[in-house]
C-alpha cells in the first residue's frame, strides 16, 4: 500500500473537470484508490464520491493506493495534483 | 334530438377548452402528471426485472445525455462541458451502481426509490460543506438523478398495459405524445397549450380527438373518471349522464358516416366549382403516419418534420439510418412528391442545449443551428441526397431569415453532391430546394429569397408568432396570437405576390390551413399548395370543392381592407353563411 499526502495548488480547487480526470486516471489501474480529507474516506474510482469533496486551494488530501499496479497509479495521480491539475 | 348548444347549456359537468383535433370519444381518464417527481417506494417482486429496468433507464439516460452533449460540446464553455462529462461518468460510476444493485437485492424496493436515496446521500454531503459551489454541484447532480428516475418511471408506466384511455395532462411534450400514441390512446386533454402546441399537432396527425388549454382540468378530473371529449366544440364532459352518453354516441356514429362519405372524395381533385385547382399535401410528423397519408388522398407530402425522428429514436440517427427512413417514405409516396424539412431544432422544440438561451425563440434554431453544426447538417443533406434517387424528393430549410443562409446551405449541398459523386452514389442532381417563410425578415424578402430557390412554403405558426411578437405557448398573451389579424393577411398577400413575381410555387403548411374558416381566404389569396394533417385533409378538400375562386378572390380583397381581426372573422363567417357552406362540425 502506498500513502501520499497531496496539496491543492491551483486557484479553482478540486472542481468538476479535475475530479473527472482523476477518476478516469484511476480507472486505468487495477489497484484500489482512496482519497481522504477531514476524516472522510472516498473511493477514488467513483466520480460522484470524488465530487463530494470540497477541496479548495491550500487544502491537503491523503491518497492511498493498494494493489499490484499501485506504484504507477500513485505516480500518475499525485503528479497530476502537483501540476495543479494543469491549471497553473 | 337535442342540439349541441342545448346539451352544453344544460350540462353542469363540462370543462371548456380549445378544440384542437376533431372527433368525439367516450373513455376513461388517465391523469398524467410529471411536473413533480413522486417517488414510489413500493416493494418489488422480481429483482431481476427491477435490475433490468434500472439498466435500461441508465442506458436511456446515457443516450439522452450523449445527444445533448454531441450537439452542445462545441458551443459550451468548458466548465459546463465538464459537468456533462461528469454526469455521463456518474451513469458508469462502479461504486454507485454496485450500491444501488446491492440495495435492490437486499431491500427489494422500487429502483427509483433506491436511486433517489443513494444519490441524495451524496447531495447531502455536498450541501453540508457549506460552500456555495458545492450547493451548485448538488444541483448538477439533481439533474442526473431526476433523469434516471424519470426514465425508470416511464419504464414503469409503459409496462402497465392501458388501453383506450384519455390522457389528461398539464402539457405534453412531443416525446410524451409519441409515447402515448403507442398505447392506443383515445383522446388528449391538456391544461395548457394552444392550437399550435405539439400535443395539438400530433393528435391531429394521429387522428386522435384533443382539447388543449382547458384550465384547471387536472384538479377537476381524476383517474378512472369517464370522459366525453368533443374535439369539434372543445368541451370535456366529466362523468357524463346517460342522456349525454347517448347523445354523443349518436354523434360519434354520425361522424363515422361523414368520414366514410369523405372517402369517396379520395381520388377527386381539390378543385373549386370554377376550376381553380389547389394542390393538397399532407404534413407528416411520425413515420408511421404514411398509411393515413395514402388513404387520405393527399397528392404528396408537403412537410415532413424530420426532427421527430430524433424523438422517436432518442438520439441522432446516423446518415444511413436517415437515408433508409427518407428513402422508405419517398418510395411509399411515389410518384408523388416528398418534401423533407431539415431538422428544426431549438426554440421550444427539443432542447439539446442544457445551457439556457435567454430568448430561445430568437436564438439558435432551425437553419441557424444547422449551419453551426456542419457535420450534423451534412449527414442529413447526404442522407436526403442518397434517398433522392427516386427523383420525388425536395429539401426544405426552416427558419431562414437572410439570403446568405440559403447560399451557405447551397454550397454545403454542392459539397455533399461532389462527395457522393466520388463515392459512386446515385442521386437526383436536380433535387429541388425550398425554404420556409416563417420570420418577418423572410416575409419581407420573399422575392429575393424565392429567386434563390425552387419553391417557398409559409409556416404560419411561427410567422404569426413573430409578426405579432407573441409567444404561442404563453396563455397570458395568447389572445394576441391572431391568425386573422390584418397584419397576417396582408403579409400572406405580400408573400404570394412576391412569389408570383419570382415565378415560384408558394405553399402554406401551418396550422392555419387546418382551420376551415381560413380556407376561402387562403384560396382567394392565391396560394398554390396547402399542406395539412392527413386526418384533416378530406375535410379541407370537401370545403374547397364547394368554393368559387372568383368569390374567394373578392373575399380576400375585402379582408385586405379590414383593420381588425374581428372584422375579418365576421366577413369569413358571413361568407360561409351566404354561400351556404357547412363547416365540418355543423354536419354532425
Amino acid at each position: 500500500m502506498i500513502e501520499k499526502t497531496v496539496k491543492i495548488v491551483n486557484q479553482a480547487g478540486l472542481h468538476t473537470r479535475p475530479a473527472a480526470t482523476i477518476v478516469k486516471m484511476a480507472a486505468k489501474y487495477k489497484c484500489d484508490f482512496f482519497i481522504s480529507k477531514d476524516g472522510i474516506n472516498i473511493n477514488g474510482k467513483s466520480i460522484i464520491g470524488v465530487m463530494t469533496l470540497a477541496a479548495e486551494k491550500g487544502s491537503e488530501l491523503v491518497l492511498t493506493f493498494d494493489g499490484e499496479d499501485e506504484k504507477q497509479a500513485a505516480e500518475e495521480i499525485s503528479d497530476y495534483f502537483s501540476r495543479g491539475f494543469d491549471e497553473l | 334530438m337535442k342540439s349541441f348548444v342545448q346539451i352544453y347549456k344544460e350540462a353542469n359537468n363540462k370543462i371548456a377548452g380549445i378544440a384542437a383535433a376533431p372527433g368525439i370519444v367516450i373513455a376513461k381518464a388517465y391523469v398524467y402528471t410529471k411536473e413533480k417527481i413522486e417517488i414510489n417506494d413500493g416493494k418489488i417482486v422480481d429483482v431481476e426485472e427491477a435490475k433490468r429496468n434500472l439498466e435500461e433507464a441508465i442506458a436511456k439516460s446515457k443516450k439522452e445525455l450523449n445527444k445533448i452533449f454531441s450537439l452542445a460540446k462545441e458551443k459550451m464553455e468548458s466548465t459546463r462541458a465538464a459537468i456533462f462529462e461528469a454526469q455521463l461518468m456518474i451513469l458508469d460510476d462502479p461504486v454507485l451502481l454496485e450500491n444501488i444493485h446491492h440495495r435492490i437485492e437486499k431491500e427489494r424496493k422500487q429502483p427509483e426509490f433506491i436511486v433517489n436515496d443513494e444519490i441524495s446521500k451524496y447531495q447531502q454531503m455536498m450541501i453540508q460543506s457549506n460552500e456555495q459551489y458545492m450547493t451548485e454541484r448538488a444541483n448538477d447532480i439533481e439533474d442526473i438523478k431526476n433523469r434516471i428516475i424519470r426514465n425508470l418511471q416511464k419504464k414503469r408506466w409503459e409496462s402497465r398495459i392501458m388501453k383506450d384511455i384519455i390522457v389528461v395532462s398539464d402539457n405534453l411534450t412531443p416525446a410524451d405524445t409519441i409515447l402515448f400514441s403507442r398505447v392506443n390512446v383515445q383522446g388528449f386533454v391538456t391544461e395548457h397549450g394552444g392550437l399550435t402546441s405539439h400535443a395539438a399537432i400530433i393528435s391531429r396527425s394521429l387522428n386522435i380527438p384533443a382539447i388543449v388549454g382547458a384550465h384547471n382540468v387536472i384538479k377537476q378530473i381524476h383517474d378512472g373518471d369517464v370522459l366525453i371529449v368533443d374535439g369539434f366544440h372543445g368541451y370535456v364532459l366529466v362523468n357524463p349522464t346517460q342522456e349525454q352518453i347517448e347523445f354523443f354516441k349518436a354523434k360519434a356514429a354520425k361522424h363515422e358516416q361523414l368520414k366514410q362519405s369523405l372517402k369517396e372524395l379520395k381520388d377527386k381533385p381539390a378543385e373549386t366549382i370554377d376550376g381553380r385547382v389547389v394542390k393538397l399535401l399532407a404534413n407528416v410528423d411520425v413515420t408511421g403516419e404514411i398509411d393515413v397519408v395514402i388513404t387520405s388522398g393527399a397528392q404528396g407530402i408537403g412537410l415532413y418534420r424530420t426532427e421527430q425522428v430524433l424523438e422517436e429514436l432518442g438520439e441522432f440517427p446516423s446518415e444511413n439510418q436517415q437515408a433508409k427512413i427518407y428513402s422508405n417514405l419517398a418510395t411509399r409516396i411515389y410518384p408523388n412528391e416528398l418534401t423533407i424539412r431539415a431538422f428544426d431544432i431549438g426554440g421550444d422544440k427539443f432542447k439539446f442545449f442544457e445551457f439556457n438561451e435567454p430568448n430561445p425563440f430568437l436564438g439558435l434554431r432551425g437553419i441557424r443551428l444547422l449551419l453551426e453544426n456542419k457535420n450534423l447538417f451534412k449527414s442529413q443533406i447526404r442522407a436526403v441526397l442518397k434517398a433522392s434517387k427516386t427523383k420525388n424528393i425536395s429539401f426544405m430549410l426552416p427558419m431562414v431569415s437572410i439570403v446568405t443562409e440559403i447560399r451557405l446551405t447551397k454550397a454545403l449541398i454542392h459539397e455533399c453532391k461532389e462527395e457522393l459523386k466520388k463515392e459512386d452514389f446515385n442521386f437526383d442532381k436536380h433535387m429541388k430546394i425550398g425554404i420556409m417563410i416563417e420570420v418577418p425578415s423572410a416575409a419581407i424578402l420573399s422575392y429575393d429569397l424565392a429567386c434563390e430557390v425552387d419553391f417557398i412554403s409559409i409556416g404560419t405558426n411561427d410567422l404569426i408568432q413573430y409578426i405579432m411578437a407573441v409567444d404561442r405557448g404563453n396563455d397570458l398573451v395568447s389572445n394576441l396570437y391572431q391568425e386573422f389579424n390584418p397584419a397576417i393577411v396582408r403579409t400572406l398577400y405580400h408573400i404570394v405576390q412576391e412569389a408570383e413575381r419570382a415565378k415560384k410555387t408558394v405553399s402554406l403548411c401551418g396550422e392555419m390551413a387546418a382551420d376551415t374558416l381560413a380556407l376561402p381566404l387562403l384560396v382567394g389569396l392565391g396560394i398554390h399548395n396547402l399542406s395539412v394533417s392527413p386526418a384533416i385533409l378530406p375535410y379541407t378538400k370537401s370545403i374547397i370543392r364547394t368554393l368559387s375562386f372568383e368569390k374567394t378572390k373578392k373575399l380576400a380583397e375585402e379582408c385586405l381592407a379590414c383593420s381588425t381581426q374581428k372584422e375579418i372573422i365576421e366577413k369569413l363567417e358571413k361568407f360561409f353563411k351566404v354561400n351556404q357552406i357547412d363547416r365540418t362540425r355543423n354536419k354532425l
